[in-house]
C-alpha cells in the first residue's frame, strides 16, 4: 500500500502537467458544448492537426511559440470548416464535425508524413522529462486562455455567441448573426483545441495520426469533472477555470487506476464510464425530482381534486 | 409605414401535406397605427408576424416597412427595424443570460458589435430606470440569472427589450397567451402603455375578443390565410364582442360555435 501511495505521488507532477494541457483542449470543448450547446465533433481531427502542424514546423527550425501560434491558427481553419458545413450547407453540427474530422485525417498525415514524427533533436518550450517545468509553462497557457476568453465573452461578440446557444430564436430577434457566431463560436473552440495538441506534441515530443483518438471524450470528462468541483461555479471565469482543473483531476484519477492494475486500453471504457455517468447523472435526478414531485402533489390534492378547475 | 402587397405563402409546397398558410395578403398600416388582430387557429395569423420577421421566405408578394422591402434582408437584419415579443415567454430572452445582459444585448438591437464591454455602467443605471417603469422589483435582480423569471416576468422583460430601441413595427403574437389572467392584464396594460408613450406602429395578435376590441384603433380579423374583416376608427370603438362574432360569421361564412374564440 505504502509502495504505491508513493508511486502515485512520484508520477502526480507528470499527471498534474499533462492535465493542464488537457485542459487547454477541454476549454475549447467548453465553449461548444456549454456555451454554444453544441457537441463538436471536430475536435478529435484538429487536435492532430495542431500538433501536426506544430511538429513539422519545429522541425523545420521554427520557433517553439510560432509553432504554437501556428497549431492554433489551423485548429481555428478546421473550426470554420465546420461551421461552414453547418451553416452555409445546412449539414447536421454533429455530422460537419465529423466530416471535418474523417478530412483531417488525411490531411494530418499528409502533414506528418507518417503515422508518427519525433522530435528529435529539437527543444519544445515544455517537456515530460521535466514536469515541473512543464507545469509552469503549461499554467501560463492555460490562464492566459481562461484569461482571454473571460475578458471575450464580457464583450458584445462574445455576448452575441452566449445568446446564440442559450436561445437562437432570440438572438435572431435581437439582431445577431447566428450564423456568424455559431462559425467564431466553433473557431474559437478548435483554436485551443489546435493550440492544446500544440502544447501536447511539444511536451511529449513527438506528434502521432491517431493522437487526438477520443480526445472530445477526455475533454468531456474533464468538463464535467471540473462542474463537480463546488467553489469553482459561481463565476464565469471560474467555470472557465474549472475545466482546467477538471483535466487535472482527471489525469489524476487515470494515473491511479493506471496503478491499481488496469491498463492503458481499459482507459477508454474508464474515460465512456465517466462521461456517461456524469452526463446522464443529471437527468436521472431530475426524472427522479419530478416523480417525487408528482406523487406528492398527487397525495396532496387528492381529497380537493373535485374543487379543481380544469 | 408598413406596406403588404401580394404576399403568399404556401408550406410544403408540391407535397401531400401542402398546406396554404397566407392566401394573398394586401395590407397598409399607417405610422402611430394599434392594430389587433383577431382568427381562429390556424388563420394565419402568426404566419403573418412570422413573414414580417422573416422567419421564412413568402412564396412571392413584398414587405416594404418605411420604404425599406424586408423581404430582400435575412431575419437578423429585419430586427433592427422590428420588435418583438412571443406567445411563448421562454422565446424572448435567453434564459442562461443574466437580465443585465439581455438588456444589454437588446439595447444593441441593429448596431455593430464589437468588441466593446457587452454592458457598461451607464447602461446598468438607464436599465434599473427602465426596469422600475415595469413596477416587477426586477431592478434589484440585475444580475439574475433570466432561467430564474417567472412567466410574466419574462414577458414583461422581453416587451422592455422589444421597445428598448426604437423598432419600426412591434409586433406582438398572443404575448399574454401563456400568463395567468391577472398577469396577462397586467403585460397587456404594459404593452398599450409604452406603444402609446412612444407613439410606436404595432401589431398584436389574441385570441382574447375583448381585448381586441379595446386595444389599439383598428381590427383585422384573418381566416383561412384571408383578411376577412378590417374595422377601424369610430366604428371599432363601438364594437362589441357579440356583434364581431356576427359579423365574423358573416364575413367567413361559417358558424365558429367550436372555435377556441369562443372561449376567450
Ligand atoms: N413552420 C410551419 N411549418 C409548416 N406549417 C406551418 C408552419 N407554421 C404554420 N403552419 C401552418 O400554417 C397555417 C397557419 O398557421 P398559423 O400559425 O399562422 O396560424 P395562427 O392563425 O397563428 O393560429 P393560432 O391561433 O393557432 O396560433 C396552419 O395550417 C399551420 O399548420
Ligand atoms: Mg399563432
Amino acid at each position: 500500500m505504502s509502495h504505491m501511495l508513493s508511486s502515485f505521488l512520484s508520477a502526480c507532477p507528470g499527471a498534474v502537467s499533462q492535465g493542464i494541457l488537457w485542459g487547454v483542449l477541454a476549454l475549447g470543448i467548453a465553449i461548444t458544448f456549454r456555451i454554444l450547446n453544441y457537441a463538436d465533433m471536430t475536435v478529435d481531427g484538429s487536435m492532430c492537426t495542431g500538433a501536426a502542424v506544430n511538429a513539422v514546423l519545429l522541425l523545420k527550425g521554427v520557433s517553439p511559440l510560432t509553432a504554437l501560434f501556428a497549431a492554433a491558427a489551423v485548429g481555428m481553419l478546421a473550426g470554420l470548416l465546420t461551421g461552414s458545413l453547418h451553416t452555409r450547407l445546412g449539414i447536421p453540427v454533429i455530422l460537419s464535425g465529423i466530416l471535418t474530422q474523417l478530412g483531417l485525417y488525411s490531411i494530418n498525415m499528409r502533414i506528418l508524413g507518417r503515422s508518427n514524427l519525433p522530435l528529435l533533436g529539437v527543444e519544445g518550450l515544455l517537456s515530460l522529462r521535466d514536469p515541473y517545468h512543464a507545469i509552469l509553462v503549461g499554467s501560463v497557457f492555460a490562464l492566459a486562455m481562461v484569461g482571454l476568453l473571460s475578458w471575450f465573452f464580457t464583450t458584445e461578440q462574445g455576448y452575441g455567441i452566449r445568446a446564440t446557444g442559450s436561445n437562437a430564436g432570440m438572438a435572431r430577434a435581437q439582431g445577431i448573426n447566428t450564423d456568424s457566431a455559431i462559425v467564431l463560436g466553433l473557431m474559437i473552440s478548435n483554436g485551443l483545441v489546435g493550440l492544446a495538441g500544440g502544447l501536447l506534441a511539444q511536451y511529449q515530443g513527438y506528434a502521432d495520426v491517431n493522437m487526438g483518438r477520443g480526445a472530445i471524450v477526455i475533454g468531456l470528462a474533464s468538463l464535467v469533472l471540473g462542474e463537480a468541483v463546488p467553489f469553482l461555479r459561481s463565476h464565469f471565469s471560474l467555470r472557465l477555470f474549472a475545466s482546467i482543473v477538471g483535466a487535472i483531476l482527471y489525469y489524476l484519477v487515470i494515473t491511479l487506476v493506471l496503478q491499481a492494475g488496469l491498463n492503458t486500453n481499459d482507459l477508454k471504457l474508464l474515460s465512456a464510464l465517466v462521461v456517461t455517468v456524469a452526463l446522464g447523472l443529471p437527468t436521472l435526478r431530475q426524472k427522479r425530482a419530478a416523480k417525487r414531485a408528482q406523487t406528492a402533489a398527487l397525495h396532496k390534492n387528492a381529497p380537493q381534486q373535485k374543487k379543481e378547475t380544469v | 409605414m408598413l406596406k403588404i402587397s401580394g404576399l403568399k405563402k404556401t408550406f410544403y409546397r408540391g407535397t401531400v401535406h401542402e398546406k396554404v398558410a397566407i392566401r394573398e395578403l394586401e395590407l397598409t398600416f399607417q405610422d402611430g397605427d394599434f392594430v389587433t388582430v383577431i382568427g381562429g387557429n390556424g388563420a394565419g395569423k402568426s404566419t403573418v408576424l412570422n413573414l414580417i420577421a422573416g422567419v421564412f421566405e413568402p412564396d412571392c408578394g413584398s414587405i416594404e416597412l418605411d420604404g425599406i422591402e424586408l423581404t430582400s434582408l435575412p431575419e437578423y437584419r429585419r430586427a433592427s427595424l422590428l420588435g418583438r415579443v412571443f406567445q411563448d415567454p421562454m422565446c424572448g430572452t435567453a434564459a442562461d443570460m443574466t437580465i443585465q445582459e439581455n438588456l444589454a444585448l437588446a439595447s444593441r438591437r441593429g448596431k455593430h458589435r464589437g468588441l466593446r464591454r457587452g454592458v457598461t455602467r451607464t447602461e446598468r443605471e438607464q436599465f434599473v430606470e427602465q426596469l422600475k417603469t415595469l413596477e416587477l422589483g426586477l431592478e434589484d435582480r440585475l444580475t439574475a440569472q433570466v432561467g430564474l423569471l417567472s412567466g410574466g416576468q419574462r414577458q414583461a422583460l422581453t416587451l422592455l427589450m422589444a421597445t428598448m430601441q426604437r423598432p419600426h413595427l412591434l409586433l406582438l403574437d398572443e404575448h399574454t397567451a401563456a400568463l395567468d389572467p391577472k398577469t396577462a392584464a397586467r403585460v397587456l396594460a404594459l404593452s398599450q402603455q409604452i406603444v402609446e408613450r412612444e407613439g410606436l406602429t404595432a401589431i398584436m395578435v389574441t385570441h382574447n375578443m375583448r381585448d381586441a376590441i379595446q386595444t389599439g384603433n383598428r381590427l383585422i380579423m384573418m381566416h383561412e390565410g384571408r383578411v376577412v374583416l378590417d374595422i377601424s376608427g369610430e366604428e371599432k370603438k363601438k364594437l362589441t364582442v357579440e356583434e364581431l362574432m356576427a359579423r365574423f360569421s358573416r364575413a367567413s361564412g361559417e358558424a365558429l360555435a367550436s372555435d377556441k374564440m369562443l372561449l376567450a
